[in-house]
């Protein structure tokens, strides 16, 4: 066999285990998708989102709470973890070679690899046990956590990629550097940061582990963040672990609403990005 | 080589030999420089600079690519204050007041020294917050005040016809040489009364260079200008006068036309010429 044949060959037996390599990781997704839209899509109706959940025999009923719930938790964690996490993300930026801006980094990167329910058990001795309390604000504390290293991160990154010359710029007509940083430079990495706050929520929406203690669940209609609350995931799980088929066809339903969650999430900050960028840039 | 331009109004000629004789404490300009060191740590990159840049004028400042003018016009406004491990030893006076003294406002002195850039550096903001946006940061509410000191400033840098329909659209969807006039715009808005400009025209394209020219030109009426440029035809069409940069010293400095025509300096000559550089 020539050299340019036997070349030719392994070229053509290396595209092909990659292309292979890229469907058997695309198959799960797949087949969880088909799964829960298949299970989940006709388990879905209207009253999925406006009822209660009704007690076990009762047919029907729906997860209004939860999907309630679920919403109330994430917003809470953005509250603890945008600011906190884009301030971060700027001291990086602005300071990145000290020490400091180092152990940030690597901390930031350990609690980006801490196991969720770690976190919720820190949360749990963090905010329920001083109340002896679940609730809302306790989830949002965990689910914050979570975020917050995913949101130090983006920014960070982004902060760093606005051109060099804008800070100029800024500083040239007589800004201070925070004057700088906070009227262009953050402005300008906005679009971007705004993305990694948005993946991060959705990454955050699917924890269930660290909400089995900190926000609990609820039965009822709660919007008190002092009170436990409901959540889709630990709803999908309850139900999911019960012996009961309308309870399981309902998990399905909270199972594939979740994910349409995180799709719709993914797609707003790829839509907020580019409103955004065509704002900025043409 | 010379053009109509580059006459010297006033008869003024600040040659390097009458200035090396002048006292230090003597004021022969807007700007003056005396033995002025600039390290990048350990590296030493301007060597003992002095200048006389006069007021109204436009001096241009030439020579080599590394050979520091770039580094000394950003010394003027303190822009390199932002490098880390850098630091000018030396004296630079404004108005006759040390701007390397201790206690210098930066904030204060980067209001009265313009900057323009090399590469045009709109922020992403309209074309209208781009203009305003030095005066906003100096405390500017007025929006009356915000929106005439916007036009007049376009008007200056010879913007405001092609932008004055389409304010509120971003800065970026501008041409490359519009941009550059957007940043003039900038800086001029703050009311500077020195202009530097760092390679001003460097990317542009050829009309749209003749129109920051001619800019130039218009704005020395009102400012002092100091302008670093590698295009030689450019520092004879728009200075008055021209300081020849070699290594981190001045190698020359004088009447533009002088410079051009007959250097004292054999370097001098040799780089004007095309003979290296």
């Amino acid at each position: 066999m020539s050299y340019a044949t036997r070349r030719r060959i392994i070229s053509r037996v290396a595209e092909a285990l990659c292309a292979l390599a890229v469907l058997l990781a695309l198959l799960p997704l797949g087949m969880i998708l088909f799964y829960v839209i298949k299970e989940g899509g006709s388990a879905l109706n209207l009253a999925f989102f406006t009822q209660m959940p009704k007690p076990v025999g009762e047919p029907g009923g729906g997860m209004a709470n939860a999907i309630v719930g679920t919403l109330i938790l994430i917003g809470l964690a953005a509250l603890f973890a945008v600011p906190i996490g884009c301030m971060c993300g700027i001291h990086l930026s602005e300071y990145p070679a000290t020490r400091f801006s180092y152990t940030v980094r690597f901390a930031a990167d350990v609690l980006n690899g801490v196991p969720s329910i770690v976190v919720g058990i820190f949360a749990y001795g963090l905010v329920v046990l001083p109340v002896k309390r679940f609730s809302a604000i306790a989830g949002g504390v965990a689910l914050g956590i979570l975020m917050l290293p995913i949101v130090v991160r983006t920014t960070e990154e982004l902060l760093r990629l606005v051109p060099p010359g804008l800070r100029e710029g800024a500083l040239a007509l007589g800004a201070t550097r925070s004057r700088s940083v906070f009227s262009v430079i953050l402005p300008a990495a906005l679009p971007g940061i705004l993305t990694g706050i948005l993946v991060a929520l959705a990454r955050v929406a699917g924890e269930t582990a660290p909400l089995l203690f900190t926000a609990f669940n609820n039965r009822y209609w709660s919007t008190n963040i002092a009170q436990p609350i409901a959540s889709l995931t630990v709803q999908v799980f309850t139900y999911a672990i019960s012996p009961y088929d309308d309870w399981h066809r309902q998990a399905w339903a909270g199972a594939f609403l979740l994910v349409m969650i995180i799709l719709a999430l993914s797609i707003s900050a790829r839509v907020a990005v580019r409103r955004l960028e065509r704002m900025n840039r043409v | 080589m010379t053009t109509a331009l580059s006459t010297t109004p006033g008869g003024l000629t600040t040659g390097r030999s009458t200035m090396t004789t002048t006292p230090t404490t003597a004021r022969l300009g807007k700007i003056t420089v005396r033995h002025f060191d600039f390290y990048y740590g350990e590296a030493k990159v301007l060597h003992g600079i002095d200048l006389d840049i006069p007021e109204r004028q436009v001096t241009a400042l030439i020579g080599p690519s590394g050979c520091g003018k770039s580094t000394f016009v950003r010394s003027i406004n303190r822009m390199n204050d932002i490098i880390p491990e850098a630091r000018g030893e030396g004296v630079i006076e404004i108005d006759g007041k040390n701007i390397y003294a201790g206690g210098t406002d930066v904030v204060e002195l980067r209001r009265r020294v313009g900057m323009v850039f090399q590469k045009s550096n709109p922020f992403p903001k309209s074309i209208y917050d781009n203009v305003a946006y030095g005066l906003k940061i100096g405390g500017t509410r007025n929006k009356r005040a915000l929106n005439d000191a916007v036009e007049k400033s376009l008007q200056r840098a010879a913007l405001w016809e092609e932008v004055k329909d389409r304010l509120q659209e971003s800065a970026l969807a501008l041409s490359g040489g519009q941009q550059q006039r957007l940043c003039i715009a900038r800086a001029l808005a703050v009311d500077p009364e020195i202009l530097l400009m760092d390679e001003p025209a460097s990317a542009l394209d050829p009309i749209a260079t003749t129109k920051i020219e001619e800019l130039i030109w218009e704005l020395k009426e009102n400012y002092t200008i100091v302008i670093v440029t590698h295009n030689m035809q450019q520092a004879a069409r728009v200075s008055d006068l021209t300081a020849f940069f070699m290594l981190g010293k001045v190698i020359e400095f004088g009447d533009t036309k002088k410079i051009f025509m007959n250097p004292r300096e054999k370097m001098t000559e040799d780089y004007v010429t095309g003979r290296f550089g």
